[in-house]
């Protein structure tokens, strides 16, 4: 009898080492691998699937430094089942992995290149990884933009590090659809703040993620500032639960998200974006 | 002695199929076959021919099954029910982990799939194919089903050349039938004492030593060979292959898709039935006082509208959307996944659909007035 291949349903277990309430029903989770041999790495924008005994998975970003795989930590929304249940967990709770999972932004090919960071709502959680990749990596690439667009000010997630990624040669600009009595900063769609920012279509790449109409905007609006549709990468949203593959829930047309993406390059899911319900 | 050696063309008369079974059973195989259960051939397990539908045809139309009963026709006269190989080798509900609860932690394992000996006789063409198809999705990729692996090894195929089509077949115009063109251990085509064997694989030819077993004599094989030559001139439905992938891809918007919402019951029967549709989810199931835990793996179907919730709503809301997801993916997106048509031409999709969509009809529909994408 031959080997019988690895299940892809073997979790890690992980103990939660802080909690931090981000924006209302939105809390970032410290993970660190119950075994220390764990010998866990991902690359930004991959995702894990987070598992609670009796409850479920969801598929969920990484959205810490990928070059700390120790310091694993996700940002969640609370919308369902298991993020509901994720919520009243407490510093001490146990959180099963399976992962990392899927396609990354492409840091190391935009190396030499501009880079702009899109971001919409909790779609900054996926691309934080990648902004802290270019904060290291800072010299190797030439004018590094994050636009950041929520609801409202209450919205912005991680507002504490904006002035920590300017300091570091980033330009952070952020945007809110609706403002409040204190918001002095801009207001508007982040689709806005693209097609303000300057920029040299040739030796530009767009990272972006957010809802998938914001997506489309950001993506189209690069384009149509001459940014090539191959340099622009999204990262798509789809049911998820096997991750690998194998349970048919995530296809988008001829792709399945959780290993041919989340993140893809627009050009080749562009045609599918524009199909209502694909 | 005859040596049913690989490619040996052999009779084996029809009182030495039992021997066959017999022989199986006694290397360790279960022996699964067709068996007449609530009004349909099905695929369970067989000890004896006795158990098998002697002289049962199956009536096939949209929508429509009813078998009859022909004086002096053969064991295998039906073609496929509402079974195929698919819920042997990916059940249709099994264990993934087993999580137990101890103290403020938990212990989660991968439970050890089973390794059963099984043997099928009367798999048709259009099912090895299906199987070849399912052997790229779960173990052709990167992440290979250990469950499925370990099914699909302990499997021995007899297959059987169709003798008849239903009207609902379209196997030939999908390449996949009826004549087997490899893919099992032996391959038998029923003539009116006995069978004409084609020895495919040297675990094939084991089994027939020891039978009361001759070479089949020219004349045999001759007769042999008209038997799918006559199923296959039976089939008035078919698809085309070659173009198919494109007319659907480029036809996301035809008003076609709207139509058939409107008669589509979004049931799911045609993909519990298809032989290739792989779609699943995983379930936790909990014990009373919450201790153990069990990630149970059962069928899925993109008719559901749970299989594509996200934290913004489902990705295929609508009647519409979710059968175009289907049958785009069955004609079209799975060939750029898995290099071939996710469809075998079967037409269990057809005859077990409560109102007879034809997977045939509808693509017809939109190949006709091929509207602009
Ligand atoms: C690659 C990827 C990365 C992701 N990264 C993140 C991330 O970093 N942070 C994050 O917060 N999220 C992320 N998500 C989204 C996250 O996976 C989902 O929000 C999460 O899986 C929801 O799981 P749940 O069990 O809490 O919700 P579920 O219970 O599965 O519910 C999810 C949604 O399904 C629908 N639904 C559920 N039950 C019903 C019902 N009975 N009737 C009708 N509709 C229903 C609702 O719309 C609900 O909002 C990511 C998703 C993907 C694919
Ligand atoms: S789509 Fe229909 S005809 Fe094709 S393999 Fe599936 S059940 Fe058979
Ligand atoms: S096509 Fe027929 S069998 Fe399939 S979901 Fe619709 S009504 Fe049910």
């Amino acid at each position: 009898m031959t080997a019988l291949p690895v299940s892809p349903w073997r979790v890690s277990m992980t103990t939660i080492r802080a909690v931090k309430a981000e924006t209302p029903g939105v809390t970032t989770y410290d993970l660190s691998f119950d075994d220390p041999a764990a010998g866990y790495s991902f690359l930004p924008g991959q995702f894990n699937m987070l598992y609670l005994p009796g409850i479920g998975e969801s598929a969920i970003s990484m959205s810490s430094d990928a070059a700390e795989p120790g310091k694993l930590r996700h940002t969640v929304r609370a919308v369902g089942n298991v993020t509901r249940a994720m919520e009243r967990l407490l510093t001490g709770d146990k959180i099963g992995v399976r992962g990392p999972f899927g396609t990354s932004w492409p840091v190391e090919q935009s190396r030499g290149n501009d880079v702009i960071v899109a971001a919409g709502g909790l779609g900054l959680a996926p691309l934080r990884p990648a902004i802290y990749h270019l904060i290291r990596h800072r010299s190797s690439y030439g004018r590094v933009t994050v636009l950041y667009g929520a609801r409202s000010p209450a919205d912005l997630l991680y507002t504490d590090e904006y002035e920590a990624w300017h300091s570091a040669g980033l330009d952070v600009q952020v945007t809110v659809d609706v403002g409040s009595a204190d918001w002095q900063g801009s207001i508007g769609f982040v689709t806005t703040l693209l097609s303000r920012v300057p920029l040299e279509p040739t030796r530009t790449d767009v990272f972006t993620c957010g809802p998938e109409v914001m997506m489309r905007f950001i993506a189209s609006g690069a384009v149509n500032r001459g940014i090539a549709a191959g340099r622009v990468f999204v990262s798509l949203e789809r049911n998820m639960n096997c991750a690998v593959g194998l349970c048919g829930h995530c296809q988008f047309g001829s792709e399945f998200v959780c290993k041919d993406g989340p993140v893809f390059p627009f050009d080749r899911v562009r045609r599918l974006m524009h199909v209502e319900n694909i | 002695m005859t040596d049913p050696i690989v490619g040996a063309r052999i009779w084996l008369p029809e009182a030495a199929l039992q021997g066959l079974i017999d022989q199986l059973r006694a290397s360790g195989y279960e022996v699964v076959g067709p068996r007449v259960a609530d009004g349909a051939v099905t695929l369970v397990e067989v000890t004896s021919i006795s158990e098998m539908p002697r002289g049962v045809r199956d009536e096939q139309e949209p929508g429509k099954y009813r078998l009859t009963v022909i004086e002096g026709a053969g064991l295998f006269d039906h073609v496929v029910g509402p079974h195929s190989l698919k819920p042997y080798l990916f059940p249709p509900r099994t264990t993934v982990l087993e999580v137990l609860k101890i103290r403020d932690s938990w212990d989660a394992r991968v439970p050890e799939p089973p390794r059963p000996k099984r043997a099928v006789i009367g798999v048709r063409s259009c099912d090895l194919h299906a199987l070849a198809i399912q052997d790229r999705v779960f173990l052709g990729g990167q992440h290979r089903d250990p469950e499925y692996a370990a099914r699909r090894e302990g499997l021995f195929l007899i297959a059987v050349n169709c003798s008849r089509s239903a009207p609902t077949c379209f196997c030939v115009s999908m390449n996949t039938g009826p004549k087997v063109d490899g893919g099992a251990d032996l391959v038998l085509t029923e003539l009116n004492t006995g069978f004409v064997v084609e020895v495919g694989t040297e675990k094939g030819g084991e089994v027939l030593r020891g039978l009361d077993i001759r070479e089949s004599t020219l004349a045999e094989f001759a007769e042999a060979t008209e038997v799918p030559q006559r199923a296959a001139s039976q089939q008035t439905r078919r698809i085309n292959l070659a173009t198919v992938h494109d007319t659907l891809i480029n036809n996301l918007e035809h008003p076609r898709w709207e139509d058939v919402a409107k008669r589509c019951l979004s049931c799911a029967n045609c993909t519990m039935v298809c032989p290739t549709c792989f779609c699943s989810t995983v379930n936790e199931v909990t014990d009373l006082a919450g201790d153990v835990t069990t990630r149970e793996r059962v069928w899925e179907s993109c008719f559901n509208e749970e299989h594509s919730w996200t934290g913004s709503g489902a990705a295929h809301p609508t009647t519409k959307s979710r059968y175009r997801q289907w049958l785009t993916h069955k004609l079209a997106t799975w060939v750029d996944q898995f290099g071939s048509s996710g469809c075998v031409g079967c037409g269990r999709c057809i005859t077990w659909c409560p109102v007879g969509i034809d997977i045939t009809e509808e693509v017809a529909a939109i190949e006709a007035k091929g509207g602009v994408a």
